[in-house]
């Protein structure tokens, strides 16, 4: 049985989803609500777990894991109502068995009455609901516990009432064959005349003649008198029926016979008898006290061994005799190590990482060919252009599969959050509904990882200081449970996930006191509302009265804010006094490669994420207003977008200042706000693959990362709503310290030509 | 040329036993986590036998039983269920939905191979 063992490891696995299907699925079920199909899956989840334990022989584990099937069983079936305490207890169940899990994986024995109370409380229920708790567990559970059932009549069984049809055939006595038996042996004789269906049920007549073949030395008699002429032939009616004499061992007994045809018992008239020796001979040879020990002669020999009624045949009479499947197991032996193939594998991270990297290179190969050929004659080259297309084309296949190698869906990260949120509201005494949408989204692998700690923190944020209780809310007139809702999309090619709450919403006056108390924001300084409430992203601010369990240290929303700006996504928060708060996380899909537009402005190179891209127009000189702050704005499409010459931003010189000159590219952020990019060109479109500036060089306002053209030239890749941010600060409108976007100072200069002529150093290497 | 099976379930580890066991009995072996997928697969495979689950998300293994059946092509097809639910009711429902026959998991590795060869071979 070691063979299995192998399957151990997937089965841990498996389980440990299956739990947390399981945990997620307790945590939604509440009384009155009931998803069937939710229950369903709970169930199944148990089910599969018990399943796969029982055929490593986890004992402990299936029994427990019995108790809580039972239990939701009785739910599923209506039997037993759903209650606050019962979700409580399955819960706890769930935990039970994922530690039981932990020692069967550690090969550790659970200690001494780790299921008992757990298995009291479910039983409990089973009590209620009438049935009685002390109840032998059934026949088949008895089975599933052991390790493999030497009871193989439990394992594989007869439909219906087949057992009656069978028993009804062996009363009904077919004339017996002449001719003495041989010592030794007994003498079947089979009738088997199937109904003309049986085909019909994917049975097939020959495999059966062929397993009583392997019983023993058997004769086969082929009747055709129910065989239609020709032309009335139903070739998918069966029209033959056999008589099989069948010379074997005393070992092979009736059990084994009719095992051949129980699935077809119900559809075939079978008859089956038995003509033995004298029995002085054969019962000393007998190895099944269940074989006729009476020394009548037994014409009638032997006894039926009643398959499904009889589970009590000793294990000797099922294993001593040749099971077919022995055989094919051992001539077959030899390919047991090519291992079984699934539709899934499981490969190393750093292998998929490899393959991002080269397909990354790839996309830059790639586009260095297309540069390189551009200038070529057209008409001349034509198939080239139109290979390097189809290379285009491909490349960006290829980078999306790859890219989706390592994509997953949000939900195992959201999945986690209704315990936490079950925990909050415990500890807080506030009543919280917890509302999620889009757990399917899927993202990149080191995103969705990345994304547990600030989730947590955020959720915990809204219970804690957002929701208020539910005596307050009631006062105000809101339900008494408040509702955090966590969704997920896909938005401007990045992944947007809100935390919303109902609750108070920022307190503003309280958080910039805080502020100014902690030195954090300079008395007197005028902030905008937006500005206070990013105050609360800032290191070492905290507005709990006092520090509760859960948040309140004065940690969380900076590392959060950390967290996310670490995975190139921002953070911003939306709040209503009394209404209640909105945090926004934007995240990049992936952290690889970008379509993008290449730019220009002066002599340099820019790339824009071809997601935040609205248009690229030219503006007429009417179109543009300039501000007294030296702000300007442009009318398009009927409504006023702020300008940013890129050139001014940067410090870039010999670019073109007049937008009616140039190009102004419109733009738009992930929350839907518009700006107009003043450039001097846009040269096209190319896939970039995005090197870090941080990990290369440092930080900058208003670039996301950088790249290597195909010419070889290092360009920046933007960051809209950075640049947004530095044009507001450019303006002058706020104060400084209240920008949340970061403490580098605005308008950095680029990085050195140096660093391009290192860039270009690499790419020949 | 070997017999191809289809093992037909939501579990992972039991997809993973089954293959195992009939790839070392010499029989090709292709699975569909649900029954829509088994569907969708058995239009794309021949196989000579269906192993199947009986409850799964999609769609549940009676409800594959019954769907092949209404297919001419498969209307001879042997198709075991491949259940621990050990209740007769369930057994009667595969039966009249069409199925061969039966087979309770946890399995026995022997047991599994015989009744496969029973009914193909």
């Amino acid at each position: 049985m070691d063979d299995l063992s192998r399957f151990k490891q997937t089965y841990f696995d498996e389980s440990a989803e299956l739990l947390a299907v399981a945990e997620a699925g307790l945590l939604r079920l509440a009384p009155g609500d009931i998803d069937m199909d939710e229950v369903n899956a709970i169930f199944r989840a148990v089910h599969s777990i018990k399943g796969g334990g029982g055929a490593f022989g986890f004992n402990d584990l299936v029994a427990f894991a019995h108790e809580f099937e039972t239990v939701m069983d009785g739910v599923r079936n209506a039997e037993i109502p759903v209650s606050t305490e019962l979700v409580d207890t399955l819960i706890r169940a769930n935990d039970v068995l994922a530690r039981l899990l932990a020692h069967a994986a550690d090969e550790t024995e659970a200690p001494a009455g780790t299921t008992d109370d757990t298995v009291a409380a479910l039983r409990r229920f089973l009590d209620r609901s009438g049935e009685p708790a002390d109840e032998a567990p059934p026949a088949a559970i008895q089975a599933a516990a052991g390790f493999y059932p030497d009871d193989e009549d439990d394992e594989a069984g007869i439909f219906g009432d087949a057992l009656a049809a069978i028993q009804a055939a062996r009363d009904d006595q077919p004339a017996r064959a002449a001719g003495p038996v041989p010592e030794g042996k007994v003498r079947w004789t089979i009738v088997f005349r199937p109904k003309a269906e049986l085909l019909l049920s994917g049975n097939e007549p020959t495999y059966m003649l062929r397993a009583l073949r392997r019983l023993g030395e058997a004769e086969v008699i082929c009747h055709l008198d129910r065989l239609p002429p020709l032309r009335d032939l139903d070739a998918e009616l069966l029209h033959l029926s056999w008589t099989v004499t069948l010379l074997a061992d005393p070992q092979v007994n009736r059990a084994q016979i009719d095992d051949v045809f129980e699935f077809v018992a119900d559809d075939c008239d079978i008859r089956i008898s038995a003509e033995a020796p004298p029995p002085a001979i054969i019962v000393p040879a007998l190895i099944a006290p269940v074989e006729p020990v009476t020394p009548a002669p037994a014409v009638n020999l032997p006894e039926p061994v009643a398959s499904a009624a009889a589970p009590a045949t000793p294990a000797a009479t099922t294993s001593g005799a040749a099971k077919p499947g022995d055989g094919a197991r051992r001539t077959n032996g030899g390919t047991d190590h090519a291992g079984p193939a699934t539709h899934t594998i499981r490969v190393d991270l750093d292998k998929i990482d490899r393959l991002v990297n080269m397909v990354g290179e790839m996309v830059i190969t790639q586009a260095m060919i297309a540069e390189h050929l551009r200038d070529l004659p057209p008409g001349q080259f034509q198939e080239l252009l139109e290979g390097l297309e189809g290379l285009a084309q491909h490349t960006r296949e290829l980078r999306e599969s790859v890219m989706s190698i390592r994509a997953q869906p949000v939900s195992s990260v959201f999945s986690r959050m209704p315990r936490l949120v079950r925990e909050c509201a415990a500890v807080t005494g506030k009543e919280v509904m917890l509302v999620t949408t889009g757990e399917t989204t899927e993202v990149d692998k080191t995103v969705v990882e990345n994304l547990v700690d600030p989730l947590t923190h955020m959720i915990r944020n809204s219970i804690d200081h957002g929701l208020e209780g539910p005596e307050e809310r009631e006062r105000v007139g809101k339900p008494r449970a408040g509702t955090v809702h966590l969704s997920a999309a896909h938005r401007s090619g990045r992944i947007v996930i809100e935390v919303t709450d109902d609750g108070r919403g920022i307190n503003r006056a309280k958080v910039l006191s805080k502020a100014i108390e902690k030195g954090l924001v300079q008395p007197g300084a005028s902030l905008s509302d937006e500005e206070i409430d990013h105050l609360i992203f800032l290191p070492g601010f905290s507005t709990a009265d006092q520090v509760s369990n859960l948040s309140g240290r004065g940690v969380g929303m900076d590392v959060v804010r950390r967290n996310i700006s670490s995975l190139g996504g921002r953070i911003g928060v939306y709040s209503t006094p009394g209404e209640g708060s909105r945090f926004v996380l934007s995240l990049p899909l992936t952290l690889a490669v970008l379509d993008g537009m290449v730019i220009s402005v002066g002599e340099e190179r820019f790339v824009l994420p071809l997601t935040n891209i609205v248009e690229s127009l030219r503006p007429k000189p009417a179109d543009l207003h300039g501000l007294v702050n030296k702000c300007d704005v442009m009318m398009a499409r009927g409504e006023y977008v702020r300008l940013v010459h890129l050139h001014r931003l940067f410090g870039i010189p010999k670019a073109i200042d007049d937008a009616t000159k140039g190009l102004v590219v419109l733009v738009e952020t992930e929350d839907g706000s518009r700006l107009g990019l003043v450039v001097d060109e846009v040269l096209g479109q190319q896939q970039v693959v995005i090197k870090s500036l941080e990990s290369n060089f440092r930080r900058l306002d208003g670039v996301a990362a950088a790249t290597i053209l195909g010419d070889g030239r290092v360009a920046l890749i933007l960051d809209v709503a950075g640049l947004r941010e530095m044009s507001r600060h450019g303006s002058g409108t706020g104060a400084g310290n209240g920008n949340a976007s970061g403490s580098t100072p605005p308008s950095p200069s680029l990085p050195a030509p140096a660093d391009k002529s290192d860039q270009r150093q690499r790419q020949t290497v | 040329m070997k017999k191809k099976v289809m093992t037909v379930d939501d579990s992972r580890t039991m997809r993973d036993m089954v293959s195992f066991t009939l790839r070392g009995a010499g029989y090709d072996v292709v699975e569909a986590a649900d029954g829509q997928q088994a569907m969708s697969a058995i239009a794309t495979n021949k196989v000579d036998l269906v192993i199947t689950d009986l409850n799964m998300p999609v769609m549940d293994g009676l409800t594959l039983i019954r769907k092949l059946r209404a297919i001419p092509a498969h209307r001879t097809l042997p198709i075991l269920m491949l259940t621990t639910e050990a209740d007769e009711s369930k057994k009667a429902e595969g039966r009249a939905a069409g199925a061969t026959g039966w087979i309770v998991k946890p399995f026995n590795p022997d047991k599994l191979v015989s009744v496969v060869q029973k009914v193909c071979g």
